[in-house]
């Protein structure tokens, strides 16, 4: 055994084993394309769909563009066809890095895998429109299109688990823990949660092989794992490759990752039943949601703390680099977020938060500010090296989209804790005669302030993602913007007199 | 490959491997990272001894507090109307009007009545009875089928051409159609609309509302009134608007009183003693005699 001595950004971009390598890259462009479009596709609609909760004429009177189809439509655009493509785009592109391998089944079946989840994400959407949908949260498509994506999901399960297997390391790297647990357990959730009977072969119709309680649990023991190992542990293989690659630092800590990665994976399995609190569902069954949601807080931060200890000696670089900047930002507020889960799960909380907007607020800090984050930093990062350019178009307009995209978080998400929490209190007030104090109606209009506040936060995210679009665009041109640089000055200092 | 090496920034070894040019440092579980988990799961082990958890085949694990969701609710539900009983047995026994005189059983019925006026009949009335097009003011002194306590108690429980064998009025059955069912011809209607207008010194013209008066004796007289004061003042129950105020249940310009005439009309409201019990009913009867035009 040698002993070395690694200095800052040495083992950086060596490309050690790679420089006589070209990794398959078209797939992963493709991907990147596709997650830029859907992303913008779906900030509109979620815009769209905050719009029209604030003014209800914007339904337009139609059942087509009525709000009941297209929240499905925004919430599939953002997560399976935005976050899906990125999961692909970024997966793909760093389990080859990390496994000194070619993809397995090589780039035409990544091809395929592309052409078909797309192609699935705008059935779906169609589907939703024209009314058709099984009714279940983020399981909205019917059973054919089930079975088209499980096809699909197959594949891409093959060409990443079998480029791991076939890999040039010894060991597996820890991004790869995190893509394989997530892309098995999607699949496990979406067969177990979609097991319905057709009504007829030619038709779209179907129902849930279970019923009643039953079917409730099933659909939340997939919902919070679409949450947990989609958003969750996918987007943690995100982190565990783009964090350090970008901070040009080694992971925190080896053993934390082990040990947060075999918890959370085994704890986020069973708090599906916090979704249930105050139900059908049995007392027990609500006590073990509520539980492993609470031990699932510290597991859930382990990924947190060594997202951004990967960063210590390496701060400065904040100053210098809005992609880290956006990068670890997202970390925080994933760390935010499985705070507030927890706290939500328990079930006095719950008693006020559910059916509000807290519960809205909730999800979009961890969908806005952790996952769409995290995916901004990740194709920031990849654009340049995939279109071969020295540099991204403009780092200043990272920044400007990095500043606008935070506020318009900040006031998503308090006007809905307000919103929420007063919407939570005045469902409970009782007058002293034992008296509702106010109508459903009165909640509502309380809440028209807050449903316009979060508009606007809507439309400064959307602005911000538009800005990447000009960026990215004319990185991929090879344009370089005439701006003043990011000073790195500090960096270098700081290490000298450290 | 797999050598240690020290990274010179933190002085912390790594683990060795190296990916694509990425390392992992072999720091330790963070100590307060560590205990915080251990006191979760500690909270929770504690919780299972106290409350239901734990599946056993067809039971569970019941907990030391004997914990139900189900119990707790009945109990609160329970407990809130014990603390209401009282007044609601003595509202159930008390005649509207009595209601009315009883200051404790009033702020009860005014209290309540608010709750429930807003729960299912702001909907259509509007929030304080403002009332809508097609659904009459409850705040003005316009009634068209009788302002006491009483006629409102009465409208609450049987609704309005409802199905309910007292409801006021027929069921299908309102307002004339005189232009559709060829009673009246367009320039009769015309006319009969300004005279309608003239009643509030809105006619402009004269000789029209002159005919009009004609055809209103002839047509609409028998349900309005002869001095168009409404059935209620006549003394008849099938719900003719007064047409003499400034108060209009559809709308009072020329346009939409042609319509009316033309079409006719026959409003609606439900029977709500098939869906409220009496002591609600009789709330809401005193609470909306009190919105502002109870006679």
């Amino acid at each position: 055994m040698t002993s070395a001595t690694l200095t800052p950004g040495a083992a950086l971009g060596s490309q050690r084993v790679s420089e006589n390598v070209r990794y398959y890259e078209d797939a992963v462009r493709l991907f990147v394309i596709a997650s830029v479009f859907w992303g913008v596709v779906g900030f509109l609609a979620g815009v769209f769909i905050a719009l029209q909760l604030a003014f209800p004429a914007l339904n337009l009177g139609l059942e087509w563009t009525s709000f009941g189809r297209l929240r499905p439509v925004h919430t599939s655009a953002v997560i399976f066809a935005f976050g899906g493509n990125v999961l692909f785009a970024t997966s793909l592109y760093s389990v080859q890095r990390t496994s000194r391998q070619f993809l397995f089944g090589g780039e035409g079946l990544a091809k395929f895998v592309f052409w078909n989840y797309n192609i699935f994400i705008v059935l779906a959407a169609l589907s939703y429109v024209l009314g058709y949908t099984q009714g279940k949260e983020y399981a909205e498509p019917e059973w054919i299109l089930d079975l088209y994506l499980t096809v699909i999901w197959v594949l891409y399960a093959i060409q990443f688990v079998g480029t791991v297997m076939t890999r040039k390391e010894s060991h597996i790297y820890v991004a790869n823990w995190f893509f394989m647990a997530f892309i098995l357990t999607v699949a496990i959730l979406h067969i177990g949660n979609n097991v319905n009977v057709p009504v007829s072969l030619t038709g779209m119709k179907s129902y849930p092989f279970v019923s009643g309680v039953q079917s409730a649990m099933v659909q939340w023991w997939y919902g919070h794992n679409a949450v947990g190992f989609f958003l969750t542990a996918g987007f943690l293989g995100i982190m565990y490759y783009f964090v350090p690659k970008r901070a040009e630092r080694p992971v925190y800590s080896y053993r934390l990752s082990i040990v947060h990665f075999w918890t959370l994976i085994f704890l986020y399995i069973w708090a599906g039943p916090h979704h249930l609190h105050y139900t059908a569902l049995p007392d027990w069954a609500q006590t073990l949601g509520m539980t492993f949601s609470v031990m699932l807080w510290m597991p859930s931060w382990g990924g947190m703390i060594n997202g951004i200890m990967t960063l210590s000696g390496a701060w400065d670089k904040l100053r210098t680099d809005p992609v880290l900047r956006f990068l670890v930002t997202s970390v925080a507020f994933y760390g935010m977020s499985t705070f507030e889960g927890p706290l939500m799960s328990v079930k006095p909380v719950n008693a006020l938060s559910h059916y509000t907007d807290w519960t809205i607020g909730h999800v979009h800090s961890g969908a806005l500010g952790w996952v769409a984050f995290i995916s901004f930093g990740a194709i920031y990062y990849l654009v340049p090296v995939l279109w071969k350019r020295s540099q991204l178009y403009s780092l200043r307009l990272v920044s400007y989209h990095f500043w606008t995209a935070t506020i318009g978080i900040v006031l998503y998400i308090t006007a809905m804790w307000v919103s929420g929490i007063m919407q939570g209190l005045m469902w409970r007030a009782y007058d002293n005669l034992g008296f509702l104090q106010y109508s459903f109606v009165e909640t509502v209009a309380a809440m028209h302030p807050f449903y316009v506040i979060r508009a606007l936060g809507g439309v400064l995210f959307l602005a911000g993602a538009l800005i990447m679009v000009y960026n990215l665009w004319r990185t991929a041109k090879g344009d370089v913007r005439i701006e003043k640089p990011y000073a790195s000055a500090p960096h270098k200092a700081a290490v000298g007199a450290a | 490959m797999a050598q240690k090496e020290k990274d010179a920034l933190s002085g912390v070894e790594t683990t060795g491997h190296e990916w694509d040019g990425l390392r992992e440092l072999n720091n330790p579980l963070p100590k307060w990272w560590l205990y915080i988990f251990y006191v979760c799961i500690a909270w929770s082990l504690v919780y299972y001894v106290f409350y239901p958890a734990w599946p056993l085949g067809k039971s569970y694990t019941k907990g030391l507090l004997g914990y139900s969701q189900r119990e707790e609710l009945v109990q609160k539900v329970a407990e809130g109307k014990k603390a209401q009983e009282k007044y609601l047995t003595a509202i159930a026994a008390t005649s509207v009007e009595d209601i009315q005189k009883n200051k404790d059983l009033l702020a009860f019925a005014m209290a309540g009545g608010r709750s429930y006026f807003n729960e299912n009949c702001a909907a259509c009335h509007g929030a304080g009875g403002q009332g809508a097009k097609g659904f009459p003011t409850l705040a003005d002194d316009v009634w068209l089928w009788g302002g006491t306590t009483a006629d409102i108690y009465k409208t609450i429980q049987h609704g309005i051409r409802a199905d309910d064998g007292d409801t006021r009025g027929t069921v299908g059955i309102g307002m004339t159609a005189f232009g559709k069912d060829g009673i009246l011809n367009r320039e009769q209607i015309a006319q009969v609309a300004e005279y309608v207008l003239s009643l509030n010194k809105r006619s402009t013209d004269a000789a029209a509302a002159e005919k009009g008066k004609t055809v209103y004796d002839e047509n609409c007289a028998a349900c309005h009134g002869d001095s168009a004061q409404g059935s209620v003042a006549v003394g008849m129950d099938v719900g003719a608007p007064p047409l003499v105020t400034a108060n209009w249940l559809y709308g009072g310009d020329k346009a939409t009183l042609v319509e009316t005439i033309t079409n006719g009309r026959a409003g609606v409201m439900p029977a709500w003693s098939k869906r409220l019990d009496d002591a609600t009913v009789k709330s809401l009867a005193v609470y909306v005699h009190n919105l502002g035009g109870g006679k």
